[in-house]
């Protein structure tokens, strides 16, 4: 029990570790009390931070019923788009931790984030089948 | 002091009913609760087969809702006193049962937390769009019925009431037949004798659920119902089953008749397992000649058998229903006519199979839980016991 | 685009210039199939996507088109009757002739769909260019769509879905059926299905525009007798059969 419990220990300890140097940092989003989350590539989104940070749902609502009904593609506002950027480097998602872009912010403020029942978290060069789509074609 | 008594046990009785009716009705929450974390495999349910016994619950209590009104519509529509005092327990019971009939068919949807959507994005050419507005609007007249009745100064409002409760009603089970009745591409369902079909249905299984549950209220208070009422009521209740058995035999022979139904028929009324003999044993016997024996017979007829035949035409209900709903599916779809199927990885061509699942068992007993529930609680809390003036009997 | 695209493109451009040559007058567009719609673009109801399936060219045991299918979109192989199938292989026998025919068996596109018609959220829709789709943003889980159709084309999803790791959103209470790889037809590539099939020599399967009467389906359902499935019900499927 004692040596399962320091493996385990040992185990978070390193995880925790391996986070902080891959994480390249955490930014600290609203405030010092905010959460701090692995932002992926970061750099300029396809909106001020500020704007995307309350309307960036409403963007992907506009976006998804454009796409989803009437076919309109090749929008900068894609779900796709999101997570392609801001999926973490050390488990290529947007989820999985509170550090995580997605689900640190969306624990943070409390919000259920219904997407990803559906989405796939990983950007699309992480997805298994959409490779071995493209490997059977070569 | 002996009175006291009565009603301390009474009480006791009433609580004990209560935290029976919210057991099931819980166990039903947590089986639903159940079915959404593990995916609907944990039910019979399957591809085929997709629609399975919550439905022949939910389905069961909608028809009966509407046709526990029967008594209500008769004594509003026509001025009968009799069934006129007994329209405050009907209306109850029609609020308690599609109350009950609709949670199962909400908790049983695949995302039951999307259900909201139903509101805001309404598709107009939709059976079932039309049947959410009809269920709320059965609440609503209902209660707007409820209201002109026990309210004094709303009473002579109660007969045009009654009559838009009439009305409302009809639709509503019109509208629960063409759920099926607009299925073209199945033998089991495209047939324009399903929407009167149910409507005679409800009419037989509304009464005998409401006559248990009178005959419950009478004995509780230790009242004797009026044998001219009892008498007139089970008549009534004979003639709705006959005339339903009426209308599942004209839905079968027209079948019969359409030379690309005859194998779907064979498979339902002949050599189709379990459905066959739900068919002819639960519904033709048991459910239907049966309860008419119990009805008719000059020795019987009584408040016994009276009660025998009502718990009897609402199990033939659950055995006619197992048979339409899941034996409808069970038959495979003529997809490739002039060819037979010699393989196929979805089963084409095959009787689908079914086996009800726990969850499943529970999640429509749940329903009937939360029926029970209301229907105890709105007799208790209210004065719904339908209180019969002899003079008023006599004139009738 | 790899090689094995190019070579098809230039196969179907070769063959429907040849048909076209035979068929129309000559002065008339090359077929040129492979058209991504610009971004920002909906999609035309001037074009009707379909599929003719030619059943002499399928064979028995065959199943590249849906293994194709499930690598594109994600779907496990199914082993149960709770299992989605977006696609299934179907082998007939003819009863008069004991005759067999092989065919790949999806939803059929109708352009009078009848699980449009019975939905009650609009979740269940026909897309302007013809595809039959569904939105699972609206989509309640209710499967009345899958009691409506009659080619049993579509599935519930029975089970939780853990490994989102395709372009195609699956979840689980939702329904789902072919959406003849829309997000490929909308690059201007074919639906997986039929270029597995090509790929593989089989040719049984011909993607195109209906409308377009340059198109290699046009021709192809011009020159020979094609089926629909159920044609009796008159809901014009986008997909039809030759050798049924």
């Amino acid at each position: 029990m004692n040596v399962l419990a320091k493996i385990l220990l040992s185990l978070l300890l390193f995880a925790t570790a391996g986070w902080a140097a891959a994480a390249d940092q955490l930014v600290a989003v609203d405030g010092p009390l905010g959460p701090r989350l692995d932002i992926g590539k970061g750099g300029q989104c396809v909106e001020d931070p500020k704007f995307m940070r309350s309307n960036h749902m409403r963007l992907i609502i506009h976006q998804r019923d454009e796409t989803v009904r009437k076919g309109i593609r090749g929008s900068k506002y894609s779900l796709t788009n999101c997570v392609d950027c801001h999926a973490s480097k050390v488990n290529h998602s947007v989820l999985g931790s509170n550090q995580n872009f997605c689900q640190g912010c969306h624990t943070y403020a409390a919000v259920k984030i219904d997407c990803f029942e559906c989405h796939s978290s990983k950007p699309r060069e992480f997805r298994k089948a959409s490779n071995l789509a493209v490997e059977n074609l070569k | 002091m002996q009175h006291k008594t009565f009603a301390q046990i009474e009480s006791r009785y009433f609580y004990a009913l209560t935290a029976l009716g919210a057991l099931i009705a819980g166990a039903g929450m947590y089986a639903a609760y159940y079915i959404e974390e593990h995916g609907h495999v944990v039910t019979g349910m399957n591809n085929h087969i997709v629609w399975g016994l919550p439905h022949v619950f939910a389905i069961f209590m909608i028809v009966a809702a509407s046709g526990v009104l029967n008594v209500a519509s008769v004594g509003s529509v026509f001025g009968k006193h009799v069934y006129k005092a007994r329209a405050p327990l009907a209306g109850l019971l029609s609020i308690a049962l599609l109350a009950g009939g609709l949670t199962v068919l909400m908790l049983d949807l695949g995302r039951p937390d999307h259900v909201i959507v139903a509101a805001t994005h309404y598709n107009p050419t939709s059976v079932f769009a039309w049947n959410v507005l009809l269920y709320s609007g059965l609440f609503a007249t209902v209660a707007l019925y409820l209201w002109t009745m026990m309210e004094k100064r709303m009473n002579p409002w109660s007969k045009p009431a009654g009559l838009l409760v009439f009305a409302w009603r009809i639709i509503l089970t019109t509208g629960t037949g063409l759920i099926f009745a607009f299925l073209v591409a199945r033998q089991a369902y495209a047939s324009a004798v399903l929407p009167p079909m149910f409507i005679v249905l409800s009419f037989a299984w509304g009464l005998a659920v409401f006559l248990i549950v009178q005959s419950v209220m009478f004995s509780w208070n230790e009242l004797e119902l009026n044998p001219a009422i009892q008498k007139r009521l089970k008549n009534l209740l004979g003639i709705f089953i006959v005339g339903a058995l009426y209308f599942v035999a004209a839905y079968h022979l027209t079948n019969l008749y359409f030379a690309r139904q005859t194998a779907f028929e064979h498979f339902i009324l002949l050599n189709g397992g379990i459905y066959p003999w739900l068919f002819w044993g639960g519904y033709v016997l048991l459910g239907s000649a049966l309860p008419l024996l119990l009805i008719f017979h000059p020795a019987l007829g009584k408040t016994r058998c009276v009660l025998a035949a009502s718990a009897l035409v609402i199990l033939g209900a659950f055995a006619l229903l197992y048979v339409f709903i899941i034996g409808g599916q069970a038959f495979p779809l003529e997809i490739f006519s002039g060819y037979e199927v010699i393989s196929s990885s979805f089963g084409d061509g095959q009787i689908a199979s079914y086996a009800p699942s726990l969850p499943e068992i529970l999640l429509g007993g749940g329903g009937l839980g939360i029926a029970f529930l209301i229907t105890t609680v709105g007799v208790r809390a209210l004065n719904f016991l339908p209180h019969d003036d002899p003079k008023a009997v006599q004139q009738d | 685009m790899s090689d094995v695209n190019q070579e098809r493109r230039q196969f179907l451009t070769k063959g429907s210039a040849l048909a076209a040559g035979i068929a129309i007058a000559p002065g008339m567009l090359l077929f040129d199939f492979a058209q991504a719609r610009p971004a920002g673009e909906p999609a035309s109801s001037a074009v009707r996507w379909g599929m003719l399936i030619d059943t002499t060219k399928c064979e028995s045991g065959c199943d590249d088109c849906v293994t194709a299918c499930r690598t594109e979109n994600g779907w496990p192989e199914p082993k149960t009757a709770t299992d989605v199938q977006w696609m299934r292989k179907v082998e007939l026998k003819q009863v008069a002739t004991g005759r067999h025919v092989n065919l790949p068996m999806m939803c059929q596109h109708c352009a009078e769909p009848p699980c449009v018609d019975v939905c009650p959220t609009g979740a269940s829709f026909k897309r302007a260019d013809g595809i039959v789709l569904v939105d699972k943003h609206r989509c309640i889980g209710c499967r009345y769509c899958m009691m409506a159709c009659p080619y049993e084309a579509r599935s519930f999803v029975h089970e939780p879905v853990l490994d989102h790791d395709s372009d195609m959103p699956r979840g689980q209470g939702t329904v789902e059926s072919c959406t003849l790889c829309v997000n490929r037809v909308d690059r201007g590539e074919q639906p997986a299905c039929v270029e597995a099939c090509t790929k593989n020599g089989h040719r049984a399967l011909v993607f195109g525009d209906l409308n377009d009467p340059n198109s290699e389906i046009y021709l192809r359902i011009r020159s020979v007798t094609s089926t629909q499935l159920r044609a009796d019900l008159g809901l014009n499927p986008g997909i039809s059969f030759v050798g049924l």
